[in-house]
C-alpha cells in the first residue's frame, strides 16, 4: 500500500511512542553538545578528519525562518559509507543541535527541527571513514512585519 | 525640475514617441495608445497588485527605489530620468506612467490609472485582438480597499471573476483568516495557484484541508492552460514570507518559503511529463528574488512577477546555466497592464514582444456591466467612503524606500492623538495618491490603511530596541542577498531622525538617532511610541484609519513637502535615487 504524507507522518508518531531512545545510541558525546563554539564541536565529533564542502550534501533550510523556534531542515545525500550526520548552528550558544549514528543500512536522509535564537550559518556535516563532508546555509531569523 | 525643463522633456518625448507636438498630448485615441498588433501564437495579460482599486486613482512612482550590490543601477531600481535613459521612446503619457517626474502637473493633465471598469475594456480589446488570451493575476487583488476589507475580500473575488482572470497566486489573500481565503479560492472561478504553501506537519496530523495529501499542498502548485492549441503550465508562487512579514495567526496551518529546491524538480516534472510549450511561473516573490531565481532554476521561460509594484517597462533577460528566463515587474494599482506575446517555431519558443501599457482611464470607455458592479459594491458604504476629512495643500503619497508624505500624515496623526513622543509606520508599498488641492475622504484614507491588523498600539520602547526594529527592517530591505529580503519599505517613523547607509552591514546601517529636537537617542532610556499592524497578538488600540480621521478632521488643511526622510550615506550617485532630500 502506498502511504500518503499524511499516514506517514501518522505512522512515524506512532513509531517514535513506541521507542524511547536510550541516550547511548547519539552519535556524539556531552562534550561536543556542551562545546559554545563550531571549532571544538568539529574537534570533538571528527578530530582530524578532513572537512570539505561538497555538493554531494543537499541541506534544506528556509531562507528566512518563519519561526526561530522550530526550524525545518533536512539532510539528505547519496555519499557511500555515511556514519553520521550532525547538524551545527553556529551562532547558538550550543552549536551542535544534532547528530545522527547511521547504520550501514541506513538511507542518509534526515528530517528534523531546530532552535535558532538569531541568524547564523547553518552546516550539514556528513562523516565517512576517511572524509567529512559539509553543506552551509544562511538562514536569517529576523522581527517580522512591514511587508509590502 | 521647474515647469519649462518638464515641458522640455515631454517635447522631446514627444518627439521620439513620433507625435507632432504637444498639442495632441491629450487627443491621443485609445485606438492609437493601445495598438499592439499580435506577434505570435499565444497572448498572455499580466495584472498584480491591483490592491483592490476598482475605481481609477492616481498612484506615484518612487523617487528612492535603491538598488544595492549586483541589483545597483539595474531594473528595477532606476527612477525617474534614469530609468527613461533606458527607453529608446516613450511617449508623454508613458513618462508620466513610469517615473514620478512633475508627477502634480502630469497627473492633471493625464488624469487617474486604472480602475476595474477601464481595465475590462483594455483587457477584453488585447484578447480579443489575439482571439483570446490568457489573463494571470499575481494576487494582492483581494486586499486594500474599505471594501475589501469589509466583505473579507469577497467584493474582489467577483470582480475578479467579471474581469476573466484565469489564474492568480497571492500574498495579502492570506490575511483574512484561513478559512476565509479556502472559501474566497473556491468562490473564484479561475485556478489559485501556489506550489510554496504546503501545510505544516502539525497541522496535516490534526486533519487540515490540503489540496494534495502526499505533497501537503495546499492549493495546486501548477495549472496547465491551452491557448490556440499551445499547452502553457502556469506555476504559482505566493509570497514567500507572509507567515513573517504578515501575523502567522492567520494561517497558523501554512508554511511558505522561496522552495527553490522543490520549484526546480517542479519545473523539470512538468518539461518531462506534461507536454508544455512554454513554462510560465506567475510569481509574488517581488522582483530582486525573482531575477535571482530566474539566475538558479533552469527551466522557466518566463516569469511574470509582482509584489514590489515595480512597473518596469522593459523585460530582463537572465542567463542560468539551461538557457535563459524572460521576467517582468507590472506594477501595482491597476495602474499597468503587462502583455507578453509569445511565438512558437519547430522547436519551443522562437520569440516574444512584452509591452507593460499603463491604464489612462480617460483614454478608455468603463465597460458599462463592471462599472454597475462596482457601483453595487461601492452603494452600502458610500457616507463613509466619500467622507471629506481634510484638504491638502500637498501631494500625498507613500512609494518609495524612505517615508513619502502620506506616511508623514499618519505619523503625525499617530504622536499627536495617541500623544507620543514617537510612532512608526511600516513601509507597505501599496496606497494612492492625493493631489493638492483635493480632499482627503475616508477612501483615501483607507487606501493606505485597510487591512485586517490595523489596531494601533502605545508602549515605552528603549532605545536600544527602536535601534534594533529600525536595523531589522532596514535588513529586510538592503540586504546583498534578495533571498533574504521581504519587499517592503523602510519603516516610517515620526519624532524621530536617523541616518542610513544602505551598503553597510546588518546592524551598521543606523546611526546618529536623534529625537526631532536634535537630543541624542539614549539606548538605554524609554521612550514612548505609537505604532499600528504589529504583526504578533492583537494589539489593543483604535484601528489606525479611526486614528487618521480623527487627526484630519481636527486639522482641516494638511501641507507636507517632504517626508521625514534619513540622511543617506554611502550611496551617491547610485541610479535609485533622484530629487532626495
Amino acid at each position: 500500500m502506498e502511504l500518503n504524507r499524511r499516514q506517514w507522518l501518522r505512522g512515524i508518531f506512532a513509531l517514535c511512542g513506541a521507542a524511547m531512545l536510550p541516550s547511548r545510541l547519539f552519535a556524539a558525546t556531552p562534550a561536543a553538545f556542551k562545546a559554545t563554539d563550531a571549532k571544538a564541536v568539529f574537534q570533538d565529533l571528527f578530530g582530524d578528519l578532513p572537512i570539505e564542502e561538497s555538493d554531494a550534501v543537499n541541506l534544506r533550510t528556509p531562507d528566512i525562518a518563519e519561526n526561530g523556534a522550530v526550524v525545518p531542515v533536512s539532510v539528505s545525500t547519496d555519499i557511500a559509507g555515511v556514519e553520521s550526520i550532525s547538524l551545527i548552528v553556529d551562532e547558538n550558544p550550543n552549536p551542535l543541535s544534532a547528530s545522527f549514528n547511521l547504520t550501514p543500512d541506513a538511507v542518509p536522509d534526515i528530517s528534523f527541527r531546530v532552535k535558532m535564537g538569531k541568524s547564523s550559518t547553518v552546516r550539514a556535516m556528513v562523516k565517512t571513514s576517511d572524509k567529512v563532508y559539509m553543506a552551509t546555509r544562511e538562514v536569517k531569523v529576523t522581527i517580522g512585519g512591514c511587508g509590502g | 525640475m521647474n515647469r519649462r525643463e518638464f515641458l522640455d522633456i515631454l517635447w522631446k518625448a514627444s518627439l521620439t514617441a513620433g507625435l507632432t507636438g504637444c498639442d495632441r498630448l491629450q487627443n491621443i485615441s485609445e485606438a492609437d495608445y493601445y495598438a499592439l498588433p499580435v506577434q505570435g501564437d499565444a497572448r498572455i495579460l499580466h495584472i498584480t497588485d491591483t490592491h483592490a482599486q476598482l475605481l481609477p486613482i492616481h498612484f506615484r512612482e518612487p523617487n528612492v527605489n535603491i538598488g544595492i550590490g549586483g541589483a545597483r543601477g539595474r531594473f528595477p531600481h532606476l527612477v525617474g530620468k534614469n530609468l527613461l535613459a533606458e527607453l529608446s521612446a516613450a511617449s508623454p503619457r508613458d513618462i508620466h506612467a513610469y517615473t514620478y517626474l512633475d508627477f502634480t502637473e502630469s497627473a492633471e493633465l493625464f488624469g487617474k490609472v486604472g480602475g476595474f471598469a477601464h481595465l475590462k475594456t483594455l483587457l477584453d480589446r488585447l484578447s480579443a485582438e489575439a482571439g483570446g488570451a490568457l489573463l494571470l493575476d499575481g494576487g494582492d487583488t483581494w486586499q486594500g480597499s474599505g471594501t475589501a476589507l469589509w466583505t473579507r475580500g469577497r467584493d474582489m473575488v467577483e470582480a475578479c471573476n467579471r474581469l476573466g482572470v484565469d489564474v492568480m497566486t497571492g500574498h495579502w489573500e492570506f490575511t483574512y483568516k484561513d478559512s476565509e481565503t479556502l472559501e474566497n479560492a473556491k468562490k473564484f472561478n479561475g485556478d489559485f495557484v501556489a506550489q510554496n504553501v504546503k501545510a505544516t506537519e502539525d497541522a496535516l496530523f490534526d486533519g487540515t484541508e490540503v489540496y494534495d495529501e502526499d505533497s501537503g499542498h495546499v492549493f495546486p502548485p501548477y495549472v496547465i492552460k491551452t491557448l490556440n492549441n499551445r499547452r502553457i503550465a502556469v506555476i504559482g508562487q505566493a509570497f514567500p514570507y507572509t507567515p513573517i512579514a504578515n501575523p502567522r495567526r492567520f494561517i497558523p496551518d501554512w508554511t511558505f518559503g522561496i522552495q527553490e529546491q522543490d520549484l526546480a524538480e517542479l519545473v523539470a516534472h512538468i518539461r518531462s511529463e506534461d507536454q508544455v510549450d512554454a513554462v510560465v511561473l506567475l510569481s509574488h516573490n517581488g522582483m530582486d528574488v525573482d531575477l535571482k531565481l530566474a539566475s538558479q532554476v533552469v527551466g522557466i521561460d518566463f516569469i511574470l512577477g509582482g509584489h514590489t509594484h515595480d512597473g518596469v517597462p522593459l523585460p530582463v533577460l537572465v542567463d542560468n546555466s539551461g538557457g535563459k528566463t524572460v521576467v517582468t515587474n507590472a506594477g501595482s494599482n491597476g495602474k499597468y497592464v503587462g502583455v507578453l506575446d509569445i511565438e512558437f517555431g519547430a522547436s519551443g519558443i522562437s520569440g516574444y514582444q512584452y509591452r507593460l501599457f499603463p491604464v489612462f482611464a480617460n483614454l478608455l470607455k468603463p465597460d458599462a456591466d463592471m462599472q454597475a458592479y462596482i457601483d453595487s459594491v461601492r452603494a452600502p458604504y458610500l457616507d463613509k467612503l466619500t467622507e471629506p476629512l481634510a484638504i491638502t495643500e500637498s501631494l500625498l503619497y507613500r512609494r518609495g524606500n524612505f517615508s513619502g508624505t502620506f506616511d508623514q500624515v499618519i505619523c503625525d496623526a499617530m504622536r499627536n492623538v495617541l500623544d507620543t513622543e514617537i510612532s512608526l509606520s511600516p513601509g507597505f508599498r501599496w496606497g494612492t495618491s492625493v493631489l493638492p488641492g483635493e480632499t482627503i475622504t475616508m477612501e483615501r484614507v483607507l487606501d493606505q490603511t485597510c487591512m485586517t491588523y490595523p489596531e494601533t498600539y502605545v508602549r515605552e520602547m528603549s532605545g536600544e530596541e527602536l535601534k534594533f526594529i529600525l536595523e531589522s527592517v532596514c535588513d529586510n530591505l538592503f540586504n546583498p542577498d534578495p533571498y533574504y529580503q521581504q519587499g517592503g519599505d523602510m519603516v516610517r517613523v515620526g519624532g524621530l531622525r536617523f541616518s542610513c547607509a544602505p551598503n553597510a552591514a546588518m546592524g551598521k546601517r543606523i546611526d546618529n538617532l536623534q529625537l526631532n529636537d536634535g537630543t541624542p537617542l539614549d539606548a538605554s532610556k524609554r521612550y514612548k511610541v505609537a505604532g499600528w499592524a504589529t504583526v504578533a497578538a492583537q494589539a489593543p488600540g483604535a484601528p489606525i484609519w479611526d486614528v487618521v480621521a480623527d487627526y484630519l478632521r481636527a486639522e482641516k488643511t494638511v501641507n507636507i513637502t517632504r517626508g521625514n526622510n534619513p540622511v543617506l550615506k554611502g550611496v551617491e550617485g547610485n541610479p535609485g535615487i533622484e530629487d532626495y532630500s
